[in-house]
């Protein structure tokens, strides 16, 4: 295998006084999909954050593509796709126009594609309805469509299961294959019980290692 | 559909900077139409704080000639920073500004472009509306110039310096008080300078120098304060 | 993060070792101890007992040796403040980030206390407790400025997040004091011309600004001796953790 697409080296944090991790080590390369495991409160969310870029308050090294990940900061956005806790959908703006702004901040996304993975999430007929006025599932779905447009190559996914039904489930499941199978990578948190075969890799937290 | 980039050799075209200003502004600019409420609620605050002064000092006219220039400048300054705390503030609990940290666009124009949008929601129409406030004060009509000049000028100033405090504050749940502590010292050159200018145009002195003051004050705040709204916002989503 | 600053000379990286700064402040601590005593002291005495009066304000312009140091101290250790904010924002360095934390109080005291001998120095010399004179408006907004950095450190609960977003503000707050400075003293150009220059011949005779200059340096000493006792004390809290800590503790 050539050169792994991220690495991490020796990395701590820790918050409120606590350890969350300490000497963690792990690398991901393409086609890997790379399941975060541990209890509640154990650093999970924390982790995919530290990952993704929003948080700097930790220490060791993070490499992308084998090089410091903060001086590749605009070649890693643009290879990145996260997905949090919050889904980043605006309540007063329409599906349409939400994944319109998405675009517009990711240069690299054709617009002509929004209606197209709108209708993969079962949104068509909704992407002129104000956001507000939909579902919590739907709402996540809105967010999950951005799965459909992005190109990025290392997905970042906090709980993108939740609030989605089973059906949803299984094609999401199937959209992460299909991903990995073109040379993606995923990193994601999930209570739910990935049939992902030997590309699935986990790390648990708890357990402070690869399991 | 999905083509996982395995080479960084086809970097698609940009769609260019002033495309992505536009797109951010525009975005901004109709979250603010939807929700209609929020755009009058600092117009009335200026209305109403300008209205408490002949009420608590007195309806003398002369009296009020003298000091509406300040009176109107305060209004608008806490008018201003009473609208601050918003900027942020959804972006932020809906995850958008995650997002918005996260995509490869230069942050720096992002944030510019929404405090140019916040501004001319906020500040444009208090400037346009300080005339009605200068009349209510019997400020004489030689100050409307100045007024509407030096308003034109200082206020975009007002809504950069706000955004940093409400980029530090955009974490915290008691944002709005403490931006105020943060920011209002800040406010103070533009108030001094803004507020300068009016007087100097009801006494007929000339206002070059006013508002050439408050134009450098804008320049160096449109070259700076994007820089520290983003880091502030780096930290307040990091923490 | 990364271990790539070697250009950065030797006693930056022990600087950035919170154990080695605890002992090295220790070590310093006797000394500016007693330099800041004996400089105070004689200070004191010169400027209250030996320097002449004032032929104008006669004997009340002796607040002078404590306004005057007071307000350069308070300038100063803003700049400080903001100094050690940048340099943990762009480092990471802990140490800085106590320094930062540590001024603000200690800037701000400062502050009042120059702002309350300007009111009474005031009395005598305007007829007023308090003047819009533009140096003391300025003090006043310094003390604002200090204000604020405080109140925003202690709305925030995590201490990384608080030092840097403070820095930020105070970054902020040093741009923006030439032109605060500046906009009140055009405000107010009715004001005395600075008491005290390094760098130009003072108006005062030599035996009134001597001890006056014993006193800056005196109250800088003070300064650095309460800004080391806060950081030894901010060192602690924060490596609480650490075994050298727990064994200090364990000592005592």
């Amino acid at each position: 295998m050539s050169e792994p697409l991220l690495e991490v080296i020796q990395l701590y944090c820790e918050r409120d006084d606590r350890v969350l991790f300490d000497n963690l080590n792990f690398s991901l390369n393409a086609g890997d999909v790379l399941q975060i495991e541990g209890a509640n409160g154990s650093g999970k969310t924390t982790l995919l954050r530290i990952l993704s870029g929003l948080t700097g308050n930790y220490e060791g090294e993070i490499l992308w593509r084998g090089e410091p990940r903060a001086q590749t900061r605009e070649s890693f956005n643009r290879s990145l796709l996260y997905f949090g806790h919050q889904p980043g959908v605006k309540a007063i703006l329409t599906p349409l126009e939400n994944l319109q702004w998405y675009a517009a901040m990711h240069p690299s996304i054709a617009t002509g594609r929004i209606m197209s993975a709108l209708e993969q999430v079962g949104l068509r007929g909704y992407e002129d309805a104000p956001c507000h006025t939909l579902s919590a599932g739907q709402n996540r779905r809105v967010s999950l469509a951005r799965l459909y447009l992005s190109d990025a190559p290392l997905w970042i996914l906090d709980e993108p299961f939740t609030a989605i039904d089973k059906q949803g489930v299984a094609q999401k499941e199937r959209l992460i294959q299909q991903h990995a199978d073109q040379g993606g990578s995923v990193i994601l948190t999930t209570h739910h019980e990935l049939s992902l075969g030997e590309r699935l890799r986990r790390i648990n937290l708890n357990l402070q290692g690869e399991t | 559909m999905n083509q996982p980039a395995s080479n960084a050799g086809v970097v698609p075209a940009q769609p260019g900077m002033a495309g992505l200003f536009w797109a951010v502004m525009k975005r901004d600019l109709m979250l603010a139409f939807r929700r209609r409420s929020d755009l009058l609620n600092p117009l009335v605050f200026f209305l109403m704080v300008a209205s408490l002064f002949p009420l608590g000092i007195s309806p003398e006219p002369t009296f009020l000639e003298q000091i509406a220039p300040g009176v109107v400048w305060v209004g608008a300054l806490l008018a201003t920073l009473l609208s601050m705390d918003s900027l942020f503030r959804s972006d932020f609990d809906d995850g958008t500004l995650e997002q918005t940290l996260l995509s490869p666009q230069p942050l720096f124009l992002v944030v510019l472009a929404k405090v140019l949008a916040h501004w001319a929601m906020t500040g444009l129409p208090l400037t346009l509306m300080a005339p009605l406030l200068g009349v209510m004060l019997f400020l004489p009509t030689e100050g409307m110039s100045g007024l509407v000049l030096s308003l034109l000028l200082g206020t975009p100033t007002l809504s950069l310096v706000g955004a940093i405090g409400a980029a530090l504050t955009v974490g915290l749940r008691k944002g709005g008080v403490l931006i105020s502590l943060l920011v209002l010292p800040l406010y103070i050159p533009v108030l001094i300078f803004g507020a300068g200018a009016v007087q100097a145009a009801v006494t007929g002195l000339p206002l070059g120098g006013y508002l050439s003051l408050l134009g450098a004050m804008l320049a160096l705040g449109v070259a700076l304060a994007p820089l520290a709204i983003a880091a502030a916002l780096r930290i307040s989503v990091s923490g | 993060m990364a271990e790539k600053k070697s250009w950065l000379p030797r006693w930056f990286y022990q600087l950035a070792s919170p154990r080695w700064c605890y002992e090295f402040m220790g070590r310093l601590l006797p000394w500016f101890g007693v330099g800041t005593l004996f400089l105070l002291v004689a200070g004191t005495l010169w400027s209250l007992v030996y320097a002449p009066a004032d032929y104008q304000q006669g004997n009340s312009f002796r607040i002078i040796y404590i306004h005057v140091p007071a307000a350069i101290l308070a300038q100063s250790c803003y700049m400080l403040m903001a100094i050690a904010g940048a340099i943990g924002l762009i480092w990471k360095m802990k140490v800085a980030d106590m320094v930062a934390k540590s001024c603000a109080p200690i800037g701000a005291t400062i502050a009042i206390l120059a702002l309350a001998t300007g009111a009474i120095w005031g009395k005598p010399t305007w007829g007023a407790w308090w003047v819009w004179d533009a140096r003391l408006t300025s003090m006043l907004v310094l003390l604002f400025l200090y204000l604020g950095v405080i109140a925003l450190h202690s709305a925030m609960e995590s201490d990384t997040t608080a030092s840097q977003a403070t820095s930020v503000l105070a970054l902020v707050g040093l741009v923006n004091i030439p032109i605060i400075k500046y906009s009140v003293d055009w405000w107010n150009t009715l004001h005395q011309p600075a008491t005290f220059t390094l760098t130009e011949k003072p108006a005062m005779p030599t035996e009134m600004w001597l001890p006056l200059l014993v006193m800056v340096i005196g109250f800088y000493c003070f300064f650095a001796v309460s800004l080391m006792l806060r950081v030894r004390n901010e060192i602690l809290r924060r490596e609480r953790r650490a075994s050298w800590v727990r064994a200090l503790l364990d000592k005592v």
